[in-house]
């Protein structure tokens, strides 16, 4: 407690408030907010009136309680009664350390250090017909691409965290692939929260163009290197065009003690196939949304989802599925694994839209509580306002199975051995759908290395 | 080898083991008989060490040791091996990887060296062989998908490669053909040895015909009511078990 009154006096003091009235967490935004836009004189006019207009509506609206039906088993006031500053400069990645945060793996990467572009670390040649550039880059270069998309997909009414996004996210990627191009090797977007991010706020915005008939593969990680207690909150966009393919994963691994807010939402035309991927093992709170809008005859999209925390973490998704056009096919898989006192809470909404005929939904939450105090809350969500559809969801909460851990003892493999392996293959099928060998192997060992002793 | 001793064990509030006897020696094969319910699988499970069962009295001795304070994975790793009735599935796991892990678990407890996933291989293609499996059987997750016979098969494999020195099996021969009755019981009758012994449990004598016992013992209401030579089997075979247990009551 005392070292909040601390950092909330040193706040205030460094703007110049009297330390006899601290703002509120919102006020220290709104400084911020107000303290950045000056010095960003330069941003178009659309992208000032959008930022002001989203502060505006986060100040009205305020954080999110747990009264509110999408937040109702996620409380979010560690975040929200905490004031966080601005984020410093971050210091070189080695290329060391760079390997090691792509797996080892021959990817393009694009790096961000505390929300900012870092051109230095980012690697690969990319090929032709792809472009990845800045978000900041972009705003300078390809205004009109940036004015035409930004926020587009984000309504405007979203909740508070996409609004304070939108408010402060000057930095994040912009990937466009052309029409016809298909990207042999993945492109790995990497933000990196070093320790000039300690105790701050880190807004980044991305916005991915699949164009008609590309195929491309994204990797998004959120992680730490030597940050401890920092906020992320993170916004993607992602446009899948007819006849595209784009394989999505993202990877949070922040540290234990961090925040972390992300939404991806995409929206895909007619005959386009997202593939989304969403592994959660790090941070104290976290929230990940992943929604799509299947706009166009025919699309298709696989959500699946792997989330394993313990101590005291909090990790929560929301997954929702538009069924706007028909003949779409929606798979869902989230697995969580939980130990030590965490709680995990998966909502899942498939909405079938009338028009929305031949819909083929399937929709599974399954859980494994490995602690008497571990917690999880699952809540598969289907509305159906068509009448030819196929849907079925399920959610279930289980522990390790003893007969098969009888079985395994009685074969000479220790009790702890038998409990990580049993673990593990828990998480084996949804593992086994990652589609992009390298990837699936570094999970799969991260997901061992966890249970081991 | 084995001495239990006034034996008795319990689940929840039911008691259903009540004071067994039972001595097997090292080159023997004993097979215990009996109506449903009257223990043979209960204890064939706390000879393997099922935490769901309360051992309440009584001593089992394994080379003169106390068998009852063992881990269910030291009593693997010291020789003993269950082959269950009803086989676990085990979704995830691959066969290979799971006989792999028990074989360099007990290796290690024996303070020898692990075998790598090739040296490995080589053993398994001599030991799938004893059995007449399918090397395929090795990638697929432990008994998941298997048939009935499948997974009976797959219980004797990992015999064959764990070389117990106490094998029990608890109703092996249920629900098997006899082409598959048969391979088992060769698999079985190919791992004996002077100085290793073997327990069947069965409800009937069938599998008798291919692994000829020592001894035959038959329990009723948790308590060895008959113990006899091999012909006790055929006995049994042809008079169905009631004398027996009305002789006990």
């Amino acid at each position: 407690m005392n070292e909040v009154v601390e950092s909330l006096l040193h706040v205030a003091a460094s703007m110049g408030i009297d330390p006899g009235n601290p703002p509120t967490p919102m006020e220290a935004y709104r400084q911020n907010f107000d303290t950045l836009e000056s010095s960003a004189s330069r941003e178009p006019a659309w992208l000032r009136d959008l930022r002001s207009g989203a502060m505006m509506r986060a100040e009205s609206q305020g954080f999110p309680s747990m009264k509110n039906e999408d937040w109702h088993f996620t409380n979010v006031a560690p975040i929200a009664e905490r004031i966080f500053d601005l984020p410093r400069a971050g210091a070189p990645v080695s290329a060391e350390v760079l390997t090691r945060l792509a797996y080892g793996q021959d990817w393009h990467t694009v790096v961000f250090v505390n929300g900012r572009h870092d051109a230095g670390a980012s690697s690969g040649t990319l090929p032709r017909g792809v472009m990845v550039e800045s978000l900041a880059g972009a705003i300078e270069n390809d205004a009109g691409l940036i004015e035409r998309h930004f926020s587009k997909l984000i309504s405007a009414e979203s909740a508070t965290f996409s609004d304070l996004n939108t408010a402060f996210a000057h930095d994040g990627a912009v990937i466009r692939i052309s029409a016809d191009i298909v990207v042999d090797k993945p492109i790995h977007l990497l933000f990196i929260s070093d320790p000039a991010a300690e105790g701050a706020a880190v807004h980044v915005r991305n916005l991915i163009f699949a164009e008609r008939h590309s195929g491309c593969t994204i990797i998004e990680s959120y992680v730490d290197v030597g940050a401890d207690l920092y906020f992320t909150n993170a916004v993607t966009e992602v446009y899948v065009a007819e006849g595209a393919r784009l394989s999505h994963y993202k990877l949070q691994t922040e540290s234990t003690s961090a925040f972390h807010v992300g939404t991806i939402q995409a929206h895909q035309a007619r005959s386009s196939r997202y593939e989304s991927f969403s592994f959660a093992t790090g941070a104290k709170l976290s929230r990940t949304n992943v929604y799509t809008t299947l706009a166009g005859d025919g699309a298709e999209v696989v959500m699946n989802g792997l989330y394993m925390v313990d101590g005291a973490q909090h990790v929560d998704h929301q997954t929702r599925i538009e069924h706007v056009a028909p003949n779409c096919p929606s798979h869902e898989l989230y697995k969580g694994i939980l130990d030590g006192r965490s709680h995990g809470v998966f909502n899942g909404k498939v909405y079938v839209h009338p028009e929305a005929q031949k819909t083929d939904g399937k929709q599974s939450n399954n859980n494994l509580l490995l602690s008497d105090q571990a917690r999880v809350d699952t809540k598969p969500q289907l509305e159906i306002f068509a009448d030819d559809v196929k849907c079925t969801h399920g959610a279930t909460v289980g522990r390790l199975d003893e007969t098969a851990l009888f079985y395994m003892r009685s074969r000479g493999i220790g009790m702890l051995e038998a409990r990580r392996l049993l673990t593990y293959a828990f998480a084996a099928d949804v593992l086994e759908k990652i589609e992009l060998d390298g990837l699936k192997e570094a999970l799969e060992a991260q997901v061992l290395e966890r249970f081991t002793g | 080898m084995l001495e239990i001793t006034n034996l008795r064990a319990s689940i929840g509030d039911k008691e259903i083991l009540k004071g067994i006897d039972l001595t097997v020696n090292a080159g023997e094969v004993h097979a215990v008989m009996g109506p449903n319910g009257s223990g043979k699988s209960t204890l064939a499970q706390v000879l393997a060490g099922h935490p769901g069962y309360e051992v309440t009295a009584g001593e089992v001795l394994y080379d003169g040791r106390n068998l009852l304070e063992m881990d269910p994975e030291v009593r693997a790793q010291e020789g003993i091996f269950l082959a269950f009735q009803y086989p676990v599935e085990i979704p995830g796991v691959t066969n290979a990887y799971f006989l792999r892990s028990a074989y360099n678990e007990i290796r290690k407890a024996k303070g020898m060296t692990e075998l790598d996933p090739l040296e490995f291989l080589d053993l398994m293609d001599e030991k799938t062989k004893i059995v007449e499996m399918d090397q395929a059987m090795m990638n697929r997750s432990v008994n998941t998908g298997f048939s009935g016979g499948e997974k009976k098969r797959n219980e004797i494999l990992q015999m064959a490669v764990l070389e117990p020195r106490l094998a029990i099996l608890d109703e092996t021969d249920s629900g098997l053909d006899i082409d598959a009755l048969k391979t088992v019981a060769k698999g079985v009758n190919a791992l004996r040895r002077p100085d290793n012994a073997t327990i069947i449990v069965t409800h009937y004598q069938r599998l008798l015909n291919y692994i000829v016992p020592d001894r035959v013992h038959v329990l009723a209401q948790g308590r060895i009511a008959k113990s006899g030579g091999k012909e006790l089997a055929l006995e049994l075979e042809e008079r169905g078990y009631d004398w027996v247990t009305e002789d006990a009551a």
